[in-house]
């Protein structure tokens, strides 16, 4: 098996031809936006001051996947995450979504985006429904009470649809997050540490939520995070950062089984202490 | 997005309490001056209509920027800016958003304390007829216009420009005229008085209280200026985001 077949233990999502997985550190030829990859990073940098943040990273997500970005602090994953956003212009290179530069042309795409990360909070004075109101008028989603009432069921929100989102518990914000990174059906997902501050058992709701989002949808899905188990069980590829570098990409149980390791954890503190 | 400020502003009667304040304390203090030059029947008399009109005037400008920096801020204060940034949502629209908002505003705030000069100390703003809607349109759009500069700078320098929301206008004070004609400034400074527009419309003012003369000439040039303006404002509100996604500023902004 190479990179490219997709990982047994995450639930399958919507199938990739074989002609749309170009290898991995190549840039993907450019026909039309359906036919490119629903990410591509291409030799991406970004230098802050004299400190280059990220340093030529290049990947590749094919439509339907999910990968995850690992690394420890300072590894330069939320700066790769801003650019493939468009939130921040790379010094070098380019971040690609369906097809659009991020850097140039992001508002093509931005409907067909969202994300959730823990820099970034909803407004804590409105409720819950007010806040998935705004931001499904921002996203121009047809049938917005339908939407609201089918992810409230979801992600278990009744109790809490009309309460301030700021006197919710860090968990009950997460759950909201999540559910207005959901808010149009993106074909695009990314994902920051989407479960960090849930129980065990919340943070399995929300994870098959997802995966049950995906393969309804077919959505990719780039995602960062440091619990490992939850790296496993969701993606199809890893890409694994050090001081603004990949240092190593692949499928986790490929990544396992090349540095002879027990699980993605150990994979982790191995690469994390040689990098 | 406006259903976003309108949500916010009814979540809590304080926020709409204190946009009344601030105007109603000035009007009460400049009032109670007013009736003390009045009845003294000295030379000073006459200033004291004047002066209620400039405060109340001045308050449209200060509170036509606050409205719309402080909104803005709002979006920082609660870390939600890159979720803006995220969404389709184009720089146009939400300082478009933002004008509609302070527009709001400035009307709560202001619309009462007007009643109150009338109630209290007699003073009809209103009787500037069709004047006073030209002050107030020229006003406000100066007060989007350098809005706009405070908010791209925010977005660029982040909070540690934030006090510029509140004093930037103060430094405009001086050469705006707002209690005193322009004559009164040195030659060399009254060049610089007249490049800001709030001057013509103080200058109108007086001309309406103590002429009884309507001068569109000045309202036309103020509105003039006041385009050109708000596209310098707009145009540097760009440029500053635009700096602001190379720098890096926009997804970790906030408290």
């Amino acid at each position: 098996m190479n990179h490219f077949e997709k990982n047994p233990a995450a639930e399958d999502a919507a199938p990739v031809p074989a002609n749309e997985l170009p290898a991995l550190i190549q840039p993907p030829v450019r026909h039309d936006i359906e036919a490119a990859p629903a990410i591509a990073v291409e030799d991406l940098c970004k230098k802050y001051g004299s400190h280059w943040a990220v340093d030529e990273v290049n990947f590749i997500v094919p439509k339907g996947w999910t990968v995850g970005l690992l690394g420890g602090n300072g590894a330069g994953k939320t700066t790769t995450i801003a650019m493939i956003m468009g939130l921040v212009v790379p010094t070098v290179g380019r971040a690609m979504v369906l097809g659009c530069d991020m850097a140039l042309e992001r508002h093509k795409v931005l409907n067909r985006m969202n994300f959730e990360s823990p820099y970034v909070a909803l407004p804590s004075r409105l409720t819950v429904r007010e806040n998935l109101t705004i931001f499904g008028r921002l996203y121009g989603v047809p049938n917005l009470k339908a939407r609201i009432e089918e992810l409230t069921d979801d992600f278990d929100l009744g109790d809490i649809l009309d309460r301030a989102t700021g006197r919710l518990s860090a968990g009950q914000k997460t759950r909201v997050s999540v559910a207005k990174a959901l808010i149009n059906d993106p074909d695009v997902l990314l994902l920051d540490e989407p479960t960090a501050s849930l129980d065990p058992d919340r943070a399995e709701w929300v994870r098959s939520r997802l995966r049950a989002f995906q393969k309804r949808r077919g959505a990719t899905i780039l995602l960062s995070s440091h619990n490992m188990m939850e790296v496993e069980q969701l993606c199809d590829l890893v890409v694994i950062m050090s001081r603004g570098q990949v240092i190593a990409l692949g499928r986790p149980d490929e990544l396992i089984k090349r540095f002879q390791c027990k699980d993605l954890d150990e994979v982790f503190i191995y690469l994390a202490r040689i990098a | 997005m406006t259903s976003r400020y309108y949500y916010l502003l009814r979540s809590s009667w304080l926020r709409l309490l204190e946009l009344i304040y601030w105007p109603a304390m000035q009007m009460l203090v400049w009032g109670f001056l007013y009736t003390y030059l009045y009845d003294s029947k000295s030379s000073m008399a006459s200033t004291g209509g004047m002066l209620l009109g400039a405060v109340l005037l001045w308050d449209v400008l200060f509170r036509g920027q606050l409205g719309f920096t402080f909104t803005f801020l709002e979006e920082i204060w609660s870390r939600n800016l890159a979720n803006l940034m995220m969404s389709p949502l184009q720089p146009a629209e939400l300082a478009a958003s933002l004008m509609g908002i302070s527009l709001i505003r400035l009307l709560i705030g202001t619309l009462p304390v007007t009643l109150l000069a009338f109630l209290l100390f007699g003073f009809n703003i209103y009787a500037l007829g069709f004047g006073l809607i030209a002050f107030f349109i020229n006003l406000v759009l100066t007060g989007w216009a350098i809005g706009l500069v405070v908010s791209g700078l925010i977005i660029r320098q982040g909070l540690g420009a934030e006090s510029l929301a509140y004093s930037i206008m103060i430094l405009l004070l001086p050469l705006c005229c707002v209690y005193y004609p322009v004559w009164v400034l040195p030659v060399w400074l009254q060049a610089a008085a007249w490049s800001l527009t709030p001057t013509y419309v103080f200058e109108g003012m007086r001309a309406i209280l103590l002429d009884g003369v309507f001068r569109a000439d000045l309202m036309v040039e103020c509105l003039a200026l006041n385009l050109v303006y708000l596209g310098i404002g707009f145009t540097t509100f760009m440029l500053l985001l635009r700096s602001a996604r190379h720098k890096g500023m926009l997804l970790t902004m906030g408290e």
